[in-house]
């Protein structure tokens, strides 16, 4: 399958802390990779790295083959240019536990305003990629609101229709229910489960376990600042092989409910 | 009246075009303060702001070197020493335009960098994410958010220099102070003349603050209602 995404060696620390350890992940091509791991190993500022909101301190990222950045001597050590950080940006979307809709525009003009300022598309070109990919989510009639007057499920959606207008080669998403109300779940994850039924190539870092059984094509476990055990969802969320992912998932999964046919 | 003082309204009013034409001076000497100083507010607002030392340092001493020391012995210094130390001998006009916009410059610096510390760190990723430079994400996502909750700082600043610019008077530039020390010391009624020079100012400044606190209120509303 064609590789979309690679992480090589990717490392970060903040002062003495060393939040990852050198993780290495090929993306392919419409897959969908889910990131476990409890607070503080490292899910989140990995996902930051993939799209360089936070610079690694070692490591190197390359889209569809190409190495972004520039090796310092032989040092192992990236300078990232400003327009080298835009070209990768502008071709991963991303998404947000907080959503960070932009509050002083639109929904429309929140989904328009990557296309215009950074893929300079025409105006009405913008517009129209912005409501199709509203409708996507199931948006299209809020396209006048501004944030404020929406719910955190809108909200997340309309974030999702920001990040898909861009058209994205692959997809970031961080926690992207984790700030919701239980009731509003469902309907981000089922956009999202959406997305990658179509085909889309996604990585989630979630606490869902329920979406990552029934959605991942693979699941990672990530502790203390490495890929702890990764496979595919039937074998790492049933059948874990490592005593500390059975841990974490029985910190999850102790009060599921049975069901019927079990 | 104490020392039989003979109040002599007559020749202030003879020459209150004059003063009037003089608060003049004053309006055009904030409005350019004000436009400089800001311009130079948001550039040495977002060096503060940095990460960077060779920005942030520069910017640091500049905000600290305008915001503590008084802006009449900066405008002092602008009209008689630096003639001296360069080969440009400055206007009072230009003089008192220095000394006001630099120190307007440093303290609307603080306001930038308070604005803009404001708005959420997630807004800059946001923009950042989109593929946004520094200047777009500034430009289009964090100024447009951040100078709606600087407004009434700013507003507030601007009138103060609009008080301030009676500080030219020193250095002779010809606006209201300092024609009515030229008219009281001919006429010998200093009360007579600064009373009416205050009250022109007040007609001028009270209407502006009413406006700002209209402004403000109206904002005030539009952020409780989302």
């Amino acid at each position: 399958m064609t590789e979309i995404l690679r992480a090589e060696g990717i490392r970060k620390s903040f002062g003495d802390l060393e939040i990852l350890k050198g993780v290495d992940l090929t993306v392919s091509e419409g897959e969908t990779i889910v990131i476990l791991g409890s607070s503080g190993s490292g899910k989140s500022t990995f996902l930051r790295c993939l799209n360089l909101l936070e610079e690694p301190s070692g490591g190197k990222i390359y889209l569809r083959g190409a190495l972004v950045g520039a090796e310092v001597g032989a040092t192992g050590k990236m300078k990232y240019s400003e327009s080298a950080l835009s070209k990768l940006r502008s071709r991963v979307g991303m998404c947000f536990q907080q959503f960070n809709l932009f509050p002083h525009m639109t929904v429309l003009q929140n989904v328009m305003e990557g296309q215009v300022t950074v893929l300079k598309r025409p105006r009405a070109e913008a517009e129209e990629a912005a409501r199709k990919q509203l409708g996507h989510v199931g948006m299209e009639d809020k396209a006048d609101s501004f944030p404020s007057q929406l719910s955190g499920g809108q909200m997340q959606r309309a974030a999702i229709a920001r990040a898909l207008a861009m058209d994205p080669a692959v997809m970031l998403l961080d926690e992207p229910t984790s700030a919701l109300d239980p009731e509003l779940v469902g309907e981000v994850l089922r956009a999202i489960r959406q997305l990658s039924d179509e085909g889309m190539t996604m990585l989630v870092v979630t606490h869902e376990i329920g979406f990552a059984y029934h959605v991942a094509d693979r699941v990672l476990f990530l502790h203390q600042g490495v890929i702890h055990e990764s496979g595919r969802p039937g074998e790492i969320l049933i059948n874990p092989q490592k005593e500390r992912t059975r841990e974490f998932l029985h910190g999850h999964l102790q009060f599921s409910l049975p069901t019927e046919s079990g | 009246m104490t020392d039989g003082h003979v109040w002599n309204f007559a020749p202030v009013l003879e020459n209150l075009p004059l003063l009037v034409s003089g608060m003049g001076g004053n309006v055009l000497l904030a409005i350019c303060a004000i436009v400089a100083g800001f311009a130079v507010g948001l550039v040495g607002g977002l060096g503060r702001y940095s990460r960077k030392i060779i920005y942030r340092w520069p910017a640091t001493l500049f905000v600290e070197v305008f915001r503590n020391t008084p802006v009449l012995v900066q405008i002092m210094w602008f009209y008689f020493a630096f003639p001296v130390i360069s080969p440009f001998r400055v206007s009072s006009f230009t003089a008192a335009l220095l000394g006001l916009a630099l120190n307007t410059g440093a303290f609307s610096a603080e306001i930038f960098r308070g604005g803009i510390q404001s708005i959420s760190r997630g807004q800059w990723d946001a923009g950042g994410a989109l593929g946004m430079t520094y200047l777009q994400q500034l430009r289009r996502i964090v100024l447009p958010q951040a100078v709606k909750r600087m407004v009434p700082a700013f507003t507030n600043r601007a009138i103060e220099v609009l008080k301030m610019t009676t500080l030219a008077s020193t250095i002779a530039y010809g606006e209201i102070l300092y024609r009515g020390k030229v008219l009281s010391f001919s006429h010998f009624n200093p009360i007579e003349t600064y009373t009416v020079v205050a009250l022109l100012f007040f007609t001028l400044v009270y209407p502006l603050t009413r406006v700002v606190r209209r402004f403000e209120l109206s904002q005030k509303k539009d952020q409780s209602g989302d």
